[in-house]
């Protein structure tokens, strides 16, 4: 993770005079006091369990757990790569359905995304499980994740596209069409591809969300990260190493995706775009307001454009 | 419609398990979340690091994972809670994240003239956060606050898989006696929907009612 994302907001205070650098120092040294004992006070309380006994911990450094573990890594980025497809392929049909005159494929675009943004994943799931089979309908585990994940993640990722689209300048579209562009080729040739640009760290920032739904391959049996982690700690027994295990790889992959997000959000020549149009320029670093693990859309990323 | 009318009680009692912790989770997860962003904007280097570190540790693990070891696998090392409260003590920790990325957008929409200006006029920085950037940030931040709090309320389903008697967990059930899953999961979405709409009016009014025109 790069340093640079948590960097002092400047503008909030001036630089610090003498006494202020004493009392952020005597306020640095309370803080990781606090932390330190935080952190001894809860590895005392794992060492009476004997929670840090070696022989509890070393088998990870075996090649064989790992290669077990990743496999169910493979199997998250399997299922996270396909969702990541078919969900921002309907999700783009969504978008532009939602932004389409007909106002058929408008209503039914909207209320696709309303409904699929206000029902748990959890839901869908079980309803893929144990409703789909009743209709003859039995498909193999990936897809009894993929199905029920797609469904969720597309209605994000259309509001990502959509907040896009509707983030870009209107000349651009105006100037395609007196070119003599169709409307629809306009969307095609000029809009979409600056959008599409304009939203890739959203985008990514999607892919951090919908890797951590994966998770939920745990119920439905896939072999993914977490469900490999179960299996491993129902064999050993060291319910806590392999659990912590488990979340350092998540938290790894993710970091990296997450550090790849904020990093191109700091690209050069995307601020243009970017900068709301109240000319109110960003104090803290960069403005991430979708990084959540749910369907809820990117309610201020572009310029917010109210037209609709 | 008969299914629903026998297992009323307890799909009542599930909701209220389920809008329980919705609240619980919710008020704590603000406070909490305002808490970090206040470390994530002061000037002590030492709080925005921790601050950054625990919105980047709870945005980047699954939720599922953090229940799956604060329920299964913390109680091998004493740390032992009833189901219910540590569900929403998970739900709120991890959901101050979200809150907290909200409220830093929030301060990011303050612009950067009017600090300038509040610091020509001799405030103090405390000052210039309670009276010029706090007012403005809250406000910003309603409709995405709203819409973690949206998020939350899902995600409390997931409680179901480590065995809270919720809302899912107790559909299900009742699809295990009555095999109609799709009346069931449907009637139990529609809920959810419901819950929704609720939580996305009030923050639609909330807003309303604070929203600075610019």
């Amino acid at each position: 993770m790069s340093t640079s994302t948590h960097e002092a907001p400047v503008s909030l205070y001036d630089e610090p005079g003498p006494r202020t650098r004493r009392a952020i120092r005597l306020w640095s040294v309370v803080a990781v006091v606090v932390v330190v004992a935080v952190i001894v006070l809860a590895l005392l309380q794992f060492a009476s369990k004997g929670q840090l006994d070696a022989d509890r911990w070393t088998p990870f450094l075996s090649a064989g757990i790992w290669q077990y573990l990743l496999v169910g890594l493979w199997g998250t980025i399997q299922a996270a790569a396909l969702v990541a497809v078919l969900g921002g392929a309907f999700g783009l049909l969504l978008a532009l359905g939602r932004l389409s005159r007909n106002p058929v494929i408008h209503g039914v675009s909207v209320a696709y995304i309303e409904i699929a943004r206000t029902i748990p994943v959890l839901l869908l799931i079980y309803l893929m499980l144990f409703g789909l089979p009743q209709l003859g309908l039995n498909f193999p585990l990936l897809w009894k994740l993929v199905i029920p994940l797609t469904i969720a993640n597309a209605a994000a990722f259309a509001e990502i596209i959509r907040a896009g689209i509707l983030g870009l300048p209107a000349g651009q579209s105006e100037a395609a069409v007196s070119l003599g562009l169709s409307r629809g080729q306009a969307m095609r040739l000029v809009v979409l591809p600056q959008a599409l640009r304009f939203v890739t760290p959203s985008l990514v920032t999607q892919l951090v969300s919908l890797v951590k739904d994966t998770s939920l391959g745990y119920i439905v049996a896939f072999t993914e990260l977490l469900y490999r982690g179960q299996v491993l700690a129902a064999y050993n027994h060291f319910l806590i190493p392999t659990f912590v295990v488990v979340t350092l790889i998540y938290l790894v992959f993710n970091g990296a995706l997450s550090t790849l997000a904020s990093q191109l959000r700091r690209r050069p020549g995307k601020r243009s775009l970017a900068e709301p149009s109240n000319g109110a320029a960003p104090i803290v670093g960069v403005p991430v307001t979708d990084t959540r693990a749910d369907n809820t859309p990117v309610g201020n990323t572009p310029a917010g454009n109210p037209k609709e | 419609m008969n299914i629903f009318a026998d297992s009323a009680g307890p799909l009542l009692e599930a909701l209220g398990t389920t809008v329980m912790m919705a609240v619980i989770a919710g008020v704590a997860a603000i406070v909490l979340g305002t808490v970090v962003t206040a470390a994530r904007i002061s000037p002590i280097p030492v709080l925005r690091g921790l601050a950054f570190a625990y919105v980047q540790f709870f945005v980047n693990v699954p939720l599922l994972v953090l229940l799956i070891l604060a329920v299964f696998a913390l109680p091998d090392a004493g740390l032992l809670l009833p189901l219910t409260p540590t569900a929403i003590i998970v739900l709120a920790l991890y959901e101050a994240a979200y809150v907290a990325e909200a409220i830093r957008s929030g301060v990011n929409t303050v612009g950067t003239g009017q600090i300038e200006a509040s610091r020509a006029l001799g405030f103090t920085l405390v000052q210039s956060l309670r009276l010029v950037v706090v007012p403005q940030a809250l406000r910003a931040a309603v409709q995405p606050i709203g819409n973690v709090m949206i998020a939350l309320t899902m995600n409390t389903a997931l409680a179901a898989a480590v065995g809270v008697v919720e809302l899912t967990s107790e559909a299900n059930k009742l699809n295990l006696v009555e095999a109609q899953p799709i009346l069931i999961f449907t009637v139990a979405g529609l809920i959810y929907m419901a819950l929704a709409l609720v939580i996305g009016l009030a923050a639609g009014r909330i807003e309303k009612r604070v929203a600075i025109k610019r």
